[in-house]
């Protein structure tokens, strides 16, 4: 496959995730065309749907899946594997036990209070993610510096305990509680207000303008760590800040959607096939597929079952996955069995 | 110029280097022989910084090696490790641009370096291939244009350091020859080498100094006249060798 150059891809991208976020204006249970003046009472709920509940979805989706994407690219760097993604280091799965015991737990002493336009189950899944990541990485990390190795198998460790407490809160918890678990596990932009995606947008939008100042380490990164340390890069100091990043974005992501799976290890690899590994090309194109590919989702989930509405982690997976496929094939049917 | 000073090494517990000293200067090819765990690659990591010396000290360019950020010493020493392990799809001429991320000289310079780099490792060609899709030998060839381009061009007057472990290992009879040469014509253009090497003759083409080591220990260093000699060799390879003169080059040359 001849790949395409990353100003290219990133030009078409800027064009389409407009068009994709008009999109998710438009499509859902009823589609409604906004800048459609006229006076009768239907138009103006109509304005009120745009408005109020999905121009903020829409927008949290784009700037949710900007998020997990990069935080992919930068997991498939640092771990120097196309495979990786931000749950090995245990950012997903503390996020559902964080959660799951709010749920379960929680309800009786905090209700559904909001702190900030933030539900108690956020918090709970924020703190899940970041002490679980926090765990994952004093784990691996000695007097000689972190081993990626080590800090692959401590994720696999503190995940599968955490996967153990969320199990526990599910078994305990009763119909209720454990439909609003496992309905949390499959992912929701419904929760979204303009409270949230102001929130989002700060947090998130600041981690968009920090990121691509590491293009040129994660690519270092890539030849092998002690390659990337004759090369110039403070490799220790690197791999903590990148840590801390993907844990804060994606913690941030986690609290307020729930768990969307495959965002973040399916679009950093499309990109990538399309433009080849190098990191200055990659953040920046990932950042706007990752936001497209949601958006997109988002619309689905909502337009396929209307008037309910599928998970939104069951959309990307099949949204994603096929398209992944194809990329994968035609990627062989050029290098051959290599 | 780089100077290893009575370096010791310990590896949970077992001795690996034992009072090694070793003096790279200006201009020089620096070759290090020895029979497989004899330290070469160790002495070579102690060299580069990657692994601190239990006893001893490591300067380069007369400040303590321990002393370099990461970005300074990668201004004037470069390394290629004995394998590469980087399996993302990059082009070949991408990979050899890594080579200077420590350096700030443009766009146009580099690409400039990189051309000169991969004509003189014989992988020019290759510029525009996956690197991944290579075989073992121009991997090989590939890197060390990488590891070349990052100290190709002066950025002051301290002394540029290239350290290669086994740069021909997967190499073909011509590549060898080649890579040799290059190392020679490095070395007079500035760029001192330290390398580790198995092959005895290709080494005595190029070397100016010979380090023979055995057990964690230095025991021969001299020119290649005075290095290879068939009692030394006997000693430590545990073969019995026979020294002729090469008719044209006029160097040692080593018949087993």
């Amino acid at each position: 496959m001849q790949r395409l150059s990353a100003k290219y891809l990133l030009q078409t991208l800027a064009i389409t995730l407009p068009l994709a976020v008009l999109l998710g204006i438009i499509v859902g249970p009823e589609i409604i065309f906004p800048f459609v003046a006229s006076a009768d009472s239907s138009t103006i709920s109509n304005q009120l749907i745009i408005e109020q509940i999905r121009l903020p979805r829409t927008l949290l989706a784009a700037l949710v899946g900007a998020t997990l994407a990069v935080a992919g690219v930068m997991m498939q760097g640092l771990f120097r594997n196309p495979l990786a993604d931000p749950s090995l280091i245990g950012v997903s799965s503390g996020a559902s036990a964080g959660a799951s015991f709010v749920i379960v737990l929680g309800a009786g002493w905090i209700g559904g209070h909001e702190l900030l336009g933030v539900s108690a189950v956020a918090v709970g899944a924020f703190l899940g993610a970041v002490s679980a990541t926090f765990l994952v990485y004093r784990l691996a990390a000695s007097a000689t510096g972190t081993s990626v190795a080590t800090m692959l198998l401590a994720g696999i460790a503190i995940s599968a305990l955490a996967g153990a407490i969320n199990s526990y809160f599910s078994f305990i918890a009763d119909n209720h509680m454990l439909r609003q678990i496992s309905l949390w596990q499959m992912g929701s932009l419904s929760s979204a207000s303009w409270s949230r995606v102001i929130m989002a947008a700060v947090i998130l939008g600041s981690l968009f303008l920090w990121v691509p100042r590491y293009a040129v380490a994660l690519n270092a990164f890539l030849l092998g760590e002690s390659e990337a340390r004759h090369l110039g890069v403070d490799v220790d100091r690197i791999k903590i800040q990148i840590i801390v990043v993907v844990a804060l974005a994606v913690g941030v992501c986690v609290a307020l959607t729930g768990t969307i799976a495959f965002v973040g290890l399916i679009t950093p690899h499309m990109v990538r096939m399309l433009i080849g590994p190098d990191h200055k090309g990659l953040i920046p194109c990932s950042m706007l597929a990752g936001a497209i590919l949601l958006v997109l989702a988002d619309a689905l989930s909502r337009y396929v079952l209307a008037p309910g509405e599928l998970p939104i982690g069951v959309v990307t997976a099949l949204l994603g996955a096929p398209f992944f496929l194809s990329l994968l094939y035609r990627q062989r049917a050029i290098l051959g069995e290599r | 110029m780089l100077q290893l000073d009575g370096i010791d090494l310990c590896l949970s517990g077992t001795p690996i280097l034992d009072g090694v000293s070793v003096e790279v200067k200006a201009a020089q090819v620096v070759v290090v022989l020895g029979p497989n765990g004899a330290g070469k690659s160790s002495l070579l990591k102690v060299a580069s910084g990657e692994v601190e010396a239990t006893g001893g000290r490591v300067t380069f360019n007369d400040q303590l090696l321990s002393n370099y950020s990461a970005r300074e010493k990668a201004l004037h020493m470069s390394v290629l490790p004995q394998q590469s392990s980087l399996t993302f799809p990059f082009l070949v001429r991408d990979v050899v641009v890594l080579g200077r991320t420590p350096h700030a000289t443009g766009t146009a310079i580099d690409q400039d370096i990189v051309e000169k780099a991969l004509v003189a490792t014989d992988a020019w060609y290759l510029r525009d291939q996956y690197y991944t899709n290579l075989s073992g030998g121009e991997k090989q060839r590939v890197q060390m244009a990488r590891v070349l381009a990052q100290v190709w061009r002066a950025t002051d007057d301290a002394m540029r350091l290239a350290i290669l472990d086994e740069p021909t290992s997967a190499l073909d009879y011509a590549h060898q020859q080649l890579v040799a040469k290059l190392l020679r014509q490095s070395a007079d253009a500035g760029v001192s080498i330290l390398t580790a090497m198995h092959d005895l003759n290709l080494a005595a083409q190029c070397a100016d100094v010979m380090v023979l080591m055995c057990c964690g220990r230095v025991h021969a260093v001299g020119t290649p006249e005075e290095v290879l000699q068939e009692e030394i060799l006997r000693e430590v390879f545990q073969v019995k060798f026979h020294r002729i003169t090469h008719p044209q080059s006029g160097r040692p040359w080593l018949v087993t």
